[in-house]
C-alpha cells in the first residue's frame, strides 16, 4: 500500500540535552549508526531513559541532532521541519485530535495533502477496515476504548501511506491481555500494507514478538543489533543477555579451545562448551546459560544445591546455588521426570552449544 | 560538548517555516514598538535633556514637594489597599474552604461579589462611595444628618480599591486553600493543638507566599489605579493622578516622564518579587492537590461571626453597586430623590450615543486582536522552542506591571512627534490606531496568562501529531490549538472587550476630540459633580459589559471545550 517503502540511516547520530537538575550538558542518544531496510520492522529496546523516544524524535523531525546525519530513503532529511518528512508517528499517548470524530482524525493528513474529498473518502474507508475499525466513522474519540484509539491512531499514520512508520510505545498504555493482542495485530498490519517500521519500547518479549531487527539501547548507545534469534543466543555482554530474556552468569575461566568448542573452569570443575573461540586461553569469562537450557541431573559436572523447587504446571521451577551463584532453572514438562526437592543435592547440564560465553570485559 | 549542530539545524527549520518565522517577527516587533519602547523612551526623555545625559530633570522632579507627597501616599495608599484586601479575601477564602456554610444563598453572594469587579468600570465604586457618604450622600446626610461629610481623601481610596481588589485576593487565596492537604492541619488537631493554634502554626506558614503574593498584587493595582483617586481621592494625588496633572495641567511632559519612570520602577519591582521569588515558593510549599475533602468547621462560635462578617461585606458591596443604577434614576441625589429617566436622556440627547459607539467600536476593534494575539503567544512560549521566546513572554507578561499612566504618557512621548523625533509613526498619534493599540497593550498580559495555563493542560503530542501528519505551523495553530483552547479564546475575546471598554487610566491621556469615550464622559460629569448623569453612563456601561459576560458564559456552555475530553 505504501507509496515506496524506504529505508533509514543514521550516520553517527548523537543528541545532547542539558540535565534540567545538575544543568550539565549530557549525551542522551550518543554516537547512533544503524541502517534499517526498506520494509523491515526494526525495534528500539531499551530501558527507560535509554534515549529511544529522542532517537525516534530526531527521525520524525522534532528534535535536531547534535552530531551525526538522518537519512531517509537515500535522501538527507535533518534540515526538513516533521511536516515535511515522509515520517508518520503513533504517539504513545495516541494524540487523537479530540474536537474531530474517527473518521476526521484519521481523513487529517490527507486532507493537508489536498486529496480530493471522493478520494479521502475511499481511503479512510479502506484503512480503517484494515484496522477493524469499520462503521465507526462518526464516532467521538472519546467514546473509545483504549485499543480503539490505538487503531485509530494506527490508522491516520497509515493512511498518508508515509515512507517510514514510527511507534512509540503504542501498547503501554494498554492492559497486559490487550497488548498481546494488539502486537500481533500491528506486525500483520505492517506486513499488509509492506511499510517500514521503527518500534520503540521497553518490553522485551514486545520486540521479541514483532520485529525483523532488535536494536538494544543502553545510556543513549546502541549496545547490540540483530534479529531477535541473534541477540537471544549470542548477547555481546551481560547487560543485553539479561535484558532480553532471562540469563544465569557464572564466572569462570577459558581452561582451553580447539576452534570454538573449548573448556571452562567453574568453580573448580571443568565442563565442556561451545562459541568460546573469541576468548584467549586461560582468561576470565562469563558463562551464559538461559534457565530453559539447563537441566538438573543425579550425576555431572557442576555440583549444585536446591533450594527452591516450586510446581507451575507448564515447567518446575528451580533455583540452585552453585557455589555463591544463584541459577535459575525452568523445567519444561516436568510431568513423569524426577523432580528434585529443596536441601537436594544434584548436578546442572546443558549441551555445549546452548551454552554462550562472554569474556570477561573489566 | 558541543550544541551547535542542533541550534543551526533549528534555526534552518525555521526559516522554512515562513509563517511561524514571519509571526514570530511580527510579535516580536510589536513588543519592541508598543510596550518596550515607550517605556524606554520615558526613561531616556529623563535623562537626555537638548543632547546631554543629565540627571536634572529628575533631581528637580524629586525635589518637588508635589511628587514627594504623591510618591508616599501612593505608597501609603498601595499599603493600606494591599493589606486590607489581603485580609478579607483570606477572610472570604477560609470561609469558602473550611467553613459549612449554613445558607446556600452565601455562596451565591460570594459568587456575586467576585464578579462585579470584574463586570464594572473602575470608577464605579468611587461614584457610589460619593452617593453614599459624600456631602450629599444617602447615609450621611440623610441617615446621619451631617452635612459636611468629606469622603474625599485617602479614606475614600482605601475603601474604594480594597473594595475593588479584594476578590482578586479572594480567588487567588481559595486556590492555594483548596491544595492544603487536610491531613496536615488534622495531624496538628490530633496532638492536641487548638483551631486557632492550627491556623497560625500550620495554615499560616504554609500561606504566607501566597499571602504575600495576594498583597503585591493589589499594591500594584493600587499603585497603577488612576480612576478611584481621580474621582475619590480630593487632596490626596497619587502619582498616577499627578502624573496626569503634570501633563494636562502643567503642561511638563519631561517632569511626567520621570515621575511615570518612578512609578513605573515602583510597580516593576513589585511585580519581579512576585513572580520570580513568592510565586515559585507558592509553588514548592504548596504542590499537589489535596488529597481528600476537608472536614468543614461547623462549630457556631467560628462559623457565625466569619459568616455574618462575610455576609455583610458582600451585602455592602452589592449595595454600593446598587447605588449606581439608583444615582442614574433619582432627580437629584441628595435633595429630590424622585424617580426619572432624565439623566438618561441628557447622556443621550448630548454626545452619549456617540462615545458610546466610539468606546464599543475600539474595544470591539482591539478584543480580537488581543485574542489572537494572546493565544498566538500562549502558543509559541508553551509548545515552540526558538530563540526570543524567553523575551516574548517576558515582555507580554511584563505589560501587567505597568500602569495605564504610565503607558500613556510613553505613548505620548514615543509617538508625539514619531518614533525618536524622527516623525517615523507619528501618523498613529492621535488616532484610533493608538487608542487600540493601548487597549492591546493593556489586555494582553491577561489574555495571554489564560491561554499559557490553558495550553499546559493540552498534551503537547496532539499538535506533534498535526505537525508530524503534514500539517504547517499556521495550519496546525487553526485546526488543532485555537479549537482545542476556544474556551480561553473566548473569553479572552470578552475580557479584552471589558477591560477596553471600561479602560481609562491610559485612554484620557490619548484621547483626542474626535474620540469619545465612555469612560472619559464619566470622568469628567463626575468631576464636574454631574453624579446623576456620571451614574447613567455608569449604568449603561456595566449592562453592556454585562451582557458580554453573560454572553461569553453562554458560548462557552453550549460550544465549550469543557466536554471534550482534555488529555493529560
Ligand atoms: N527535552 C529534554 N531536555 C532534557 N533532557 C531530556 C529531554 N528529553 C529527554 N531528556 C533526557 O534524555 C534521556 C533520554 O530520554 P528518552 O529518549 O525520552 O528515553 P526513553 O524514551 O528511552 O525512555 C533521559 O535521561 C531524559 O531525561
Ligand atoms: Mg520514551
Amino acid at each position: 500500500m505504501a507509496k515506496e517503502k524506504k529505508g533509514i540511516r543514521l550516520e553517527h547520530v548523537s543528541k545532547i540535552y542539558k540535565d534540567p537538575k545538575t544543568k550539565k550538558d549530557f549525551y542522551a542518544v550518543k554516537d547512533v549508526s544503524v541502517e534499517i531496510e526498506p520494509g523491515s520492522f526494526v525495534t528500539l529496546l531499551g530501558p527507560s531513559g535509554c534515549g529511544k523516544t529522542t532517537t525516534l524524535r530526531m527521525i520524525a523531525g522534532f528534535e535536531s541532532p547534535d552530531e551525526g546525519s538522518i537519512f531517509l530513503g537515500g535522501e538527507r532529511i535533518d534540515e526538513l521541519t516533521p511536516n515535511k518528512r515522509d515520517t508518520a508517528m503513533v504517539f504513545q499517548s495516541y494524540a487523537l485530535l479530540p474536537h474531530y470524530n474517527i473518521f476526521d482524525n484519521v481523513a487529517y493528513g490527507l486532507k493537508i495533502r489536498k486529496v480530493p474529498k471522493e478520494e479521502i473518502r475511499k481511503k479512510v474507508i479502506d484503512i480503517l477496515e484494515l484496522v477493524g475499525l469499520s462503521g465507526m466513522e462518526t464516532r467521538m474519540t472519546n467514546q473509545l476504548s483504549g485499543g480503539q484509539q490505538q487503531r485509530v491512531a494506527l490508522a491516520r499514520a497509515l493512511v498518508i501511506e508515509p515512507g517510514v512508520l514510527l511507534f512509540d510505545e503504542p501498547l503501554s498504555n494498554l492492559d497486559a491481555k490487550l497488548r498481546v493482542s494488539m502486537r500481533t495485530e500491528i506486525r500483520r498490519i505492517q506486513q499488509e500494507a509492506g511499510i517500514t517500521a521503527i518500534y520503540v519500547t521497553h518490553d522485551q518479549s514486545e520486540a521479541m514478538s514483532i520485529s525483523d531487527q532488535i536494536i538494544i539501547m543502553k545510556s543513549g548507545v546502541i549496545s547490540q543489533m540483530g534479529t531477535p534469534q541473534d541477540i537471544y543466543y549470542h548477547p555481546v555482554n551481560e547487560f543485553v543477555a539479561d535484558f532480553i530474556g532471562d540469563a544465569n552468569f557464572l564466572k569462570g575461566k577459558v581452561v582451553s579451545h580447539a576452534g570454538e568448542t573449548g573448556t571452562m573452569e567453574i568453580n573448580g570443575n571443568h565442563v565442556e562448551v561451545s562459541g568460546c573461540g573469541h576468548v584467549s586461553e586461560g582468561s576470565e569469562a562469563t558463562l551464559v546459560l538461559r534457565p530453559e537450557s539447563i537441566h538438573l541431573e543425579d550425576a555431572g559436572n557442576i555440583p549444585c544445591d536446591v533450594v527452591l523447587s516450586c510446581f507451575m504446571g507448564a515447567y518446575q521451577n528451580y533455583h540452585v546455588m552453585v557455589g555463591d551463584t544463584k541459577v535459575a532453572i525452568t523445567d519444561y514438562n516436568p510431568r513423569g521426570k524426577k523432580i528434585y526437592q529443596v536441601g537436594d543435592k544434584a548436578f546442572i547440564s546443558f549441551k555445549p552449544e546452548t551454552a554462550h560465553v562472554l569474556q570477561a570485559s573489566e | 560538548m558541543k550544541r551547535r549542530q542542533s541550534a543551526a539545524l533549528d534555526r534552518k527549520k525555521l526559516l522554512k517555516d515562513p509563517v511561524l518565522l514571519i509571526t514570530i517577527i511580527i510579535l516580536i516587533v510589536a513588543l519592541l514598538l508598543f510596550v518596550l519602547y515607550p517605556l524606554l523612551i520615558l526613561l531616556v526623555d529623563s535623562i537626555w535633556q537638548e543632547g546631554h545625559f543629565t540627571l536634572g530633570i529628575f533631581e528637580s522632579v524629586l525635589h518637588l514637594g508635589r511628587f514627594q507627597t504623591a510618591f508616599w501616599n501612593t505608597v501609603r495608599a498601595g499599603v493600606i489597599t494591599g493589606l486590607l484586601s489581603t485580609l478579607l479575601g483570606l477572610l472570604f477564602a477560609y470561609v469558602d474552604v473550611y467553613v459549612r456554610l449554613r445558607f446556600r444563598i452565601l455562596e451565591r453572594l460570594f459568587n456575586v461579589v467576585s464578579m462585579l469587579p470584574v463586570v464594572s468600570p473602575p470608577f464605579v465604586l468611587s461614584l457610589s462611595m460619593i452617593c453614599l457618604f459624600g456631602r450629599s450622600g444617602l447615609v450621611t446626610r440623610q441617615i446621619l444628618g451631617i452635612y459636611d461629610a468629606n469622603v474625599y481623601g485617602l479614606v475614600g481610596i482605601v475603601v474604594t480599591q480594597t473594595l475593588t481588589f479584594f476578590p482578586v485576593c479572594y480567588l487567588m487565596l481559595r486556590g492555594l486553600l483548596k491544595n492544603i492537604d487536610p491531613s496536615l492541619e488534622e495531624a496538628a488537631r490530633d496532638m492536641g493543638a487548638s483551631r486557632w493554634k492550627v491556623f497560625w502554626t500550620v495554615t499560616t506558614p504554609l500561606l504566607l507566599p501566597g499571602l504575600g503574593n495576594a498583597f503585591l498584587v493589589t499594591f500594584i493595582e493600587s499603585a497603577a489605579d488612576f480612576a478611584n483617586p481621580m474621582l475619590i481621592g480630593g487632596d490626596y494625588d497619587t502619582l498616577a493622578t499627578t502624573i496626569y496633572l503634570q501633563i494636562t495641567g502643567a503642561y511638563d511632559k519631561q517632569g511626567a516622564s520621570a515621575m511615570a519612570v518612578v512609578l513605573l520602577s515602583l510597580t516593576i519591582l513589585m511585580f519581579i518579587i512576585q513572580k520570580y521569588y513568592l510565586e515559585s515558593k507558592t509553588a514548592a510549599t504548596l504542590t499537589g492537590k489535596a488529597s481528600r475533602e476537608r472536614m468543614r468547621i461547623t462549630d457556631k462560635s467560628v462559623t457565625f461571626p466569619m459568616t455574618m462578617l462575610c455576609g455583610l461585606v458582600s451585602i455592602f458591596v452589592i449595595l454600593m453597586y446598587a447605588m449606581v443604577p439608583m444615582g442614574a434614576l433619582f432627580k437629584l441625589w441628595g435633595r429630590n430623590y424622585a424617580l426619572t429617566l432624565d439623566h438618561f436622556k441628557y447622556i443621550f440627547t448630548y454626545g452619549g450615543l456617540a462615545a458610546f459607539k466610539d468606546s464599543a467600536l475600539l474595544s470591539v476593534i482591539a478584543a480580537p486582536i488581543t485574542a489572537i494575539l494572546s493565544m498566538i503567544i500562549a502558543y509559541l512560549v508553551v509548545k515552540r522552542k526558538f530563540k526570543g521566546r524567553g523575551f516574548i513572554e517576558f515582555v507580554s507578561i511584563l505589560a501587567m506591571a505597568v500602569p495605564g499612566t504610565v503607558l500613556g504618557v510613553g505613548f505620548i512621548r514615543g509617538y508625539s512627534n514619531g518614533m525618536f523625533r524622527t516623525g517615523f509613526l507619528q501618523g498613529i498619534y492621535g488616532t484610533s490606531a493608538i487608542l487600540i493599540i493601548a487597549f492591546v497593550v493593556r489586555s494582553l498580559p491577561t489574555g495571554t496568562r489564560s491561554g499559557i495555563s490553558a495550553l499546559r493542560q493540552i498534551d503537547k503530542s496532539i499538535e506533534e501529531s498535526a505537525y508530524d501528519m503534514g500539517a504547517g505551523s499556521g495550519k496546525v495553530f487553526m485546526t488543532v490549538t485555537l479549537p482545542l483552547i476556544k474556551d480561553s479564546f473566548f473569553s479572552g475575546l470578552v475580557t479584552a472587550f471589558v477591560r477596553s471598554i471600561t479602560a481609562i487610566s491610559a485612554v484620557i491621556l490619548l484621547v483626542t476630540p474626535r474620540w469619545n469615550m465612555v469612560t472619559v464622559q464619566i470622568n469628567s460629569l463626575a468631576e464636574k459633580g454631574n453624579y446623576g448623569e456620571a451614574c447613567a453612563y455608569a449604568t449603561v456601561l456595566i449592562i453592556i459589559v454585562y451582557a458580554a459576560v453573560m454572553l461569553m458564559n453562554l458560548f462557552i456552555k453550549y460550544f465549550g471545550t469543557s466536554r471534550v475530553r482534555r488529555q493529560k
